[in-house]
């Protein structure tokens, strides 16, 4: 689903003073891209909101569980007590404390997802720069492999892959990387084409530029608004994709664990002891919510169009 | 005549790329552990038994060998025998079967759900841009496309429950059926009669069904509301207008089919993700579908069952990404195929 978001016109904010978006706005002074994308994206309120609750929550898993004083490990309370100043979220079957479980699962999914989106980045965005710019051959070894890819079942394969290494974060982060970067590759790649056809490439080529130079150099640079776009709208995929496998018990293992895991232990006390399943279940949708704004503000920020559509 | 050629060359091409998958599919099933350690841990399952086994499942040849057993055997409508304990050495061909039948069952009946809603509100957010529709649209569509689908399943079995409890206590059980909404896996969806039949058929369905429907749905209606709004800035919409076409003509006969065309390659691309979801679903409902097999299949270490339910999966995407192509072609004359 990764390639729907990125083809979605971004026009929510439409803040722009330059409605029509030619490029020929009366500046008072020169502005880098980096700088106009910047003040675009910090106007842009839904996507603002949403890094202070998203910086909130990693702030709050990270520091929280220093001075919190139970243990994630602490299997030592009484099973299922009700939540008091003592436990927050109450304590699990087995007697743990929930808010502990909640604050460690929400590291381990963050951890796993940016690994996940940074990684699948990368595969994809050499992958398809590669197969875009150089064409022939090497072009439709790529995409053999990006279709190959993309017809096996990635819940199964990486369900087996788990089972071949172990359980830990970082297996299940490699695995799901594996099984995630063709959306990516084939934006990136139709990107890169139609770049290639440029001047300014020519003129590298021309100058004496070689393959790893002109790609890297030229082309992924100027590719860098959809590869920001895609990178982040990764994350929340990743962050998905990670609850969804240790959901159904294929995914991280204890002692490593996850949201997904957290709620997969949990949630069939959703009737009697909803606070069990509501913890990790808010701060999952909360995560994936505010990377998915934050990804449509960088879209927009990115977009030099800015199209304002008339219905 | 072309059509026919068509679809046999697209066949043919994914040939090649089943058999690459498959092949690299079963090295890693192959290296994900001896299927029979369990078997060979326990007391009283004498040698004979093992080695038998050990060879029926060609575990005595070279992974090469084995996979071309396998792929022959596949060929020919003999998957191989499931080991997993309790299981009883039953075949595996019939097992993934009748478990995909019951998930493509829930996938068929969201998905067209989900087209027909999702592509109706997202052209009303589309016409009607930045208005209360539009943003409740909005809104609803980000939250759902940002949930996981297990967490939708969750929270709907847990308003089901409500539900059959509230209709217990008003006393509609006796025609509704008790419990109404089956939360867990319906022994059967058919029942005396006609009515009763639909009302366990929607009974059955109903939970697991909207599951998958809302996170499609959620896809569908963005994707759907900003092809519009691309189609509907377009030079011949604006032609149509001046011409003095009704706006409502405009919108159904110019702009509304060549918007549906971007829709249809998001079927093939979301296609997995809702076998997925399907699967997921099935877990929280408790349904003997595929994602059951494959949870049993992957802890038990099953050989045979696995590569069975990983081909079936791949072969239908291949299926599906056919079928959007061919949609495709009939929604855009200039690709028409052939």
């Amino acid at each position: 689903m990764a390639d729907l978001n990125s083809i979605e016109a971004g026009s929510e904010s439409g803040r722009d003073k330059n409605p029509d978006g030619s490029g020929a706005e009366a500046l008072p002074e020169a502005r880098s891209q980096g700088t106009m994308v910047l003040r675009k994206f910090l106007r842009h309120k839904l996507a603002m909101g949403s890094v202070v609750v998203l910086a909130l929550i990693i702030l709050a898993s990270i520091i929280v569980p220093l001075f919190y004083p139970h243990s994630f490990a602490d299997a030592s309370f009484s099973s299922y007590v009700d939540p008091s100043g003592e436990h927050p979220l109450g304590t699990t079957q087995v007697g743990k404390d929930m808010m502990a479980q909640v604050l460690r699962g929400t590291q381990f999914s963050l951890l796993i997802a940016i690994t996940v989106a940074f990684l699948t980045t990368v595969i994809g965005v050499v992958l398809g720069a590669l197969a875009g710019y150089l064409g022939g051959f090497t072009d439709s070894a790529i995409s053999r492999l990006t279709d190959l890819f993309l017809i096996v079942p990635s819940i199964a394969a990486a369900a087996i892959m788990v089972r071949v290494f172990d359980g830990s974060w970082y297996v299940v982060a490699l695995v799901l990387a594996m099984f995630a970067w063709m959306p990516i590759a084939r934006i990136t790649r139709a990107e890169a084409m139609s770049l290639s056809q440029r001047e300014f490439i020519e003129a590298a080529r021309a100058s004496g530029a070689g393959t790893g130079r002109v790609v890297f150099k030229h082309l992924v640079p100027n590719m860098v608004g959809t590869i920001t776009v895609n990178a982040t709208l990764a994350v929340a995929q990743a962050v998905l994709a990670e609850a969804a496998l240790s959901f159904i018990g294929l995914g991280v293992q204890i002692p490593d664990t996850s949201l997904g895991l957290v709620i997969s232990e949990n949630y069939e006390q959703m009737q009697g002891r909803p606070w069990l399943f509501f913890g990790a279940f808010t701060v999952l949708v909360l995560i994936s919510l505010t990377i998915n704004f934050i990804g449509d503000g960088l879209r927009d920020a990115f977009d030099p169009r800015q199209r304002k559509v008339k219905a | 005549m072309n059509l026919v050629v068509y679809i046999l060359r697209r066949l043919a091409i994914s040939i090649p790329i089943l058999f690459i998958g498959s092949f690299l599919v079963f090295c890693m099933v192959a290296a994900a552990g001896d299927p029979l350690g369990e078997l060979r841990t326990q007391p009283g399952v004498s040698q004979e038994a093992i080695d038998q086994l050990s060879r029926q499942l060609g575990l005595d040849q070279g992974i090469v060998p084995r996979y071309f057993d396998w792929l022959g055997g596949f060929l020919t409508g003999d998957w191989g025998i499931s080991i997993a304990q309790g299981s009883n050495m039953q075949p595996v061909f019939p097992k993934v079967m009748s478990a995909f039948e019951v998930t493509i069952q829930l996938i068929l009946a969201a998905e067209i759900i989900a087209v027909l809603l999702g592509v109706a509100v997202g052209v009303l957010a589309a016409v009607k841009q930045y208005s209360p529709i539009d943003y409740i649209a909005t809104t609803m569509a980000f939250i759902f496309f940002s949930m996981p689908i297990f967490c939708v399943a969750i929270v709907l079995k847990m308003y089901g429950i409500d539900l059959n409890v509230m209709i217990t206590d008003m006393g509609w059980d006796s025609w509704l059926g008790n419990p109404f909404l089956k939360t867990t896996s319906p022994e059967s969806l058919s029942g005396d009669g006609f009515f009763d039949s639909i009302i366990n058929y929607i009974g059955g369905l109903l939970l697991p069904t909207l599951s998958i429907m809302f996170i499609s749905f959620a896809a569908y209606s963005r994707f759907q509301r900003s092809s519009m709004l691309e189609t509907m800035s377009m030079d011949y919409v604006r032609t149509a207008q001046a011409k003095g076409i009704s706006q409502g003509r405009v919108i159904m006969r110019h702009a509304f089919r060549n918007a549906l065309i971007p829709v249809t390659t998001l079927f093939s691309v979301n296609f997995v993700t809702v076998v997925t979801g399907a699967i997921i679903t099935e877990r929280v409902f408790a349904w003997n579908g595929m994602g059951s097999v494959l949870v049993e299949a992957v802890n038990k270490n099953d050989p045979n069952t696995l590569m069975g339910w990983i081909v079936v999966i791949a072969i239908s995407v291949v299926i599906a990404n056919l079928i959007a192509d061919l949609v495709y072609g009939i929604l855009d004359p200039r690709i028409r195929v052939g």
